[in-house]
């Protein structure tokens, strides 16, 4: 399992009810029902994974977000769930206010494009990055919004959002340095965030 | 499809119920006959029967043949057999005709006990809530306390939806597919043309025409060819048609005469259907349709009559689907979402319309399969 996921299946208490937005074909959700017994819903656009989804028997919904996600009451979910998705959305700022209205809690994980690879292949190459992570060109690319853990924090900041946590995923040399300089040397940002009170 | 992945072989079955049957008009029905259909074998445990609700015009046979020579299986034959959607060889499905129908069950052909006559146009108006009223009692008489699933399209997803908001206790699962929690004024002007067609036939004689031993398939054919065109799509029609021409054949009224593809697959549909469908059961069905609201019995709240559910429900919409759009599919997902209801949701890409949910379109079939796979038995 993807190491992002890890971290949040350690922060889904036993039988929440979890909203997972972009929740692919369904395995982490089934999973959470079989380790954390939560009860779960899934949103998803491809239609390959909403029928994937549905033979693990996990309920999903197709559905835009961002068309929003208005349709969704105030705390109707304990925690909401967007890994590796927060780039692909036209408005990233809309759907971090719509999931710290529809949850209690909410998880966001985002490939940091601080890190010091991205930095040093566009610092270097003049170019946009381009990687095993990240295969794709500036033109082709579904990610239209990368940000960085800096850039993150201080949309949270701006949108009045509290982060109750915070993991950087990194690889193992990088692992010495990551506490104190996240930003450089994080692969991948895991957040744990609420609206503030 | 081949006959291996068909139920086979299969015979109508009447149950009569002498006890009388208050309806929701608040007229009486002095007992009444309803014609089905099983497939399938019911368990022990009797936990594995699904009931299927036909739409507007279908009736008790959806799926298998009634002899070797039957050139077409039941309406549903596509997805109710074994290993298909409805699998027959885990489920023990019924289906009926519904009374006010016109295939056996008691309706506006069938004879009314106190005159001995045809009911015709007397046959009391009925309504989605009889129906399920009906179909409870069938359950009754079958041994199931409760569904392992409710499924139906259009008209028969709002027998489903009925199902699962006023006896929550007898449905574990619900699917309703190009559904709605009522019918929008468009709508409801569609039916009303195709009134308006068969009261408007010389042969309608208000309603009494089976005395008269006459058909008003002319309004009938043409209430059809209204129906059957919304229940179609645009681009679907452009694909299949386009301007193409053919020269009328011989035995037709106006032999030689060159007509567009369209006109003429119309004529066909509207005389195809004038032939088996009663007039009186078509008013009597729509204005059941037109009247049907869900939320009606909560204060017009629709989230209030879905938190009344407690079955896992799939909810399936068709994105050129304008009679019964994805936004009044959505309107029932969002009602259940905001009654903190649990409830999957897909719009099927497919150009074939309202009856895509009577069609073997791939991502449709695969997702209704897998939903069906894991209903628990």
């Amino acid at each position: 399992m993807r190491y992002d996921l890890t971290q949040i299946e350690s922060w889904i208490p036993e039988g929440s009810r979890v909203l997972d937005l972009g929740c692919g074909d369904g395995a982490f959700l089934n999973r959470l029902q079989e380790t954390r017994r939560v009860q779960g819903m899934g949103l998803e656009l491809d239609p390959e994974n909403l029928i994937a989804a549905t033979q693990r028997g996990v309920d999903i919904l197709q559905q835009d977000m961002d068309q929003g996600l208005s349709n969704f009451p105030e705390s109707s979910f304990d925690i909401v769930i967007l890994a590796h998705a927060l780039q692909v959305l036209h408005r990233p700022d809309k759907v971090l206010q719509d999931m710290v209205r529809i949850g209690r809690e909410a998880i966001v994980t985002f490939p940091n494009f601080g890190h010091w690879r991205c930095r040093l292949h566009l610092g270097l190459n003049g170019r946009m990055p381009v990687s095993k992570d990240l295969p794709y060109h500036w033109y082709n690319t579904p990610n239209i919004h990368f940000c960085t853990v800096k850039d993150f924090e201080a949309l949270c900041s701006d949108l009045n959002i509290a982060i109750m946590d915070r993991d950087i995923v990194s690889g193992p040399v990088a692992a010495l340095f990551k506490q104190w300089l996240p930003n450089l040397f994080g692969s991948t940002a895991i957040f744990r965030i609420r609206a503030c009170d | 499809m081949s006959g291996a992945e068909e139920v086979g072989l299969v015979t109508p079955i009447r149950e009569v119920f002498s006890e009388n049957l208050a309806l929701a008009s608040g007229q009486t029905l002095a007992g009444f006959e309803l014609i089905t259909e099983t497939y399938g074998q019911l368990n022990s445990q009797r936990s594995n029967a699904v009931l299927i609700c036909h739409a507007l015009s279908g009736n008790h046979h959806a799926a298998g043949r009634y002899n070797h020579s039957d050139p077409k299986p039941g309406w549903w034959d596509l997805h109710v057999g074994p290993g298909k959607a409805i699998d027959t060889n885990r489920f023990f499905v019924v289906s009926l005709n519904n009374i006010g129908g016109c295939d056996g069950s008691s309706g506006p052909n069938t004879m009314n006990p106190e005159t001995q006559q045809p009911w015709g146009p007397n046959f009391p108006q009925v309504s989605v809530n009889d129906w399920v009223t009906t179909q409870a009692m069938l359950a009754d008489r079958l041994g199931i306390d409760s569904w392992a699933a409710v499924v139906g399209g259009s008209l028969g997803g709002m027998q489903a939806i009925h199902w699962a908001v006023h006896y929550p206790e007898r449905v574990r699962n619900c699917v309703a597919l190009a559904a709605a929690p009522k019918l929008t004024a468009q709508n409801i002007a569609f039916n009303e043309i195709a009134r308006q067609a068969i009261l408007s036939d010389p042969d309608w004689l208000a309603g009494y025409y089976q005395q008269e031993t006459v058909t008003p398939t002319r309004g009938l054919s043409l209430a059809r060819m209204v129906g059957h065109l919304t229940y179609m799509s645009a681009d679907g029609m452009s694909d299949r048609f386009g301007r193409d021409t053919r020269e009328m054949p011989s035995d037709a009224i106006n032999p030689g005469e060159m007509v567009f593809q369209v006109e003429s697959y119309l004529r066909y549909q509207g005389k195809q259907f004038s032939t088996r469908f009663d007039a009186n059961t078509y008013l009597l069905m729509t204005r059941a349709l037109d009247r049907f609201d869900i939320a009606a019995d909560f204060d017009d709240s629709l989230s209030d009559a879905m938190a009344a559910t407690t079955c896992r429900m799939l909810i399936t919409a068709f994105s050129s689907d304008w009679r019964f759009s994805p936004a009044r599919s959505r309107e029932l997902v969002d009602a259940l979402l905001a009654s903190g209801r649990p409830v999957s949701y897909a719009e099927i890409e497919t150009d074939a319309g309202h009856d895509a949910f009577l069609l073997d379109e791939p991502r449709y079939t695969g997702l209704f399969t897998a939903w069906m796979q894991q209903v628990v038995i």
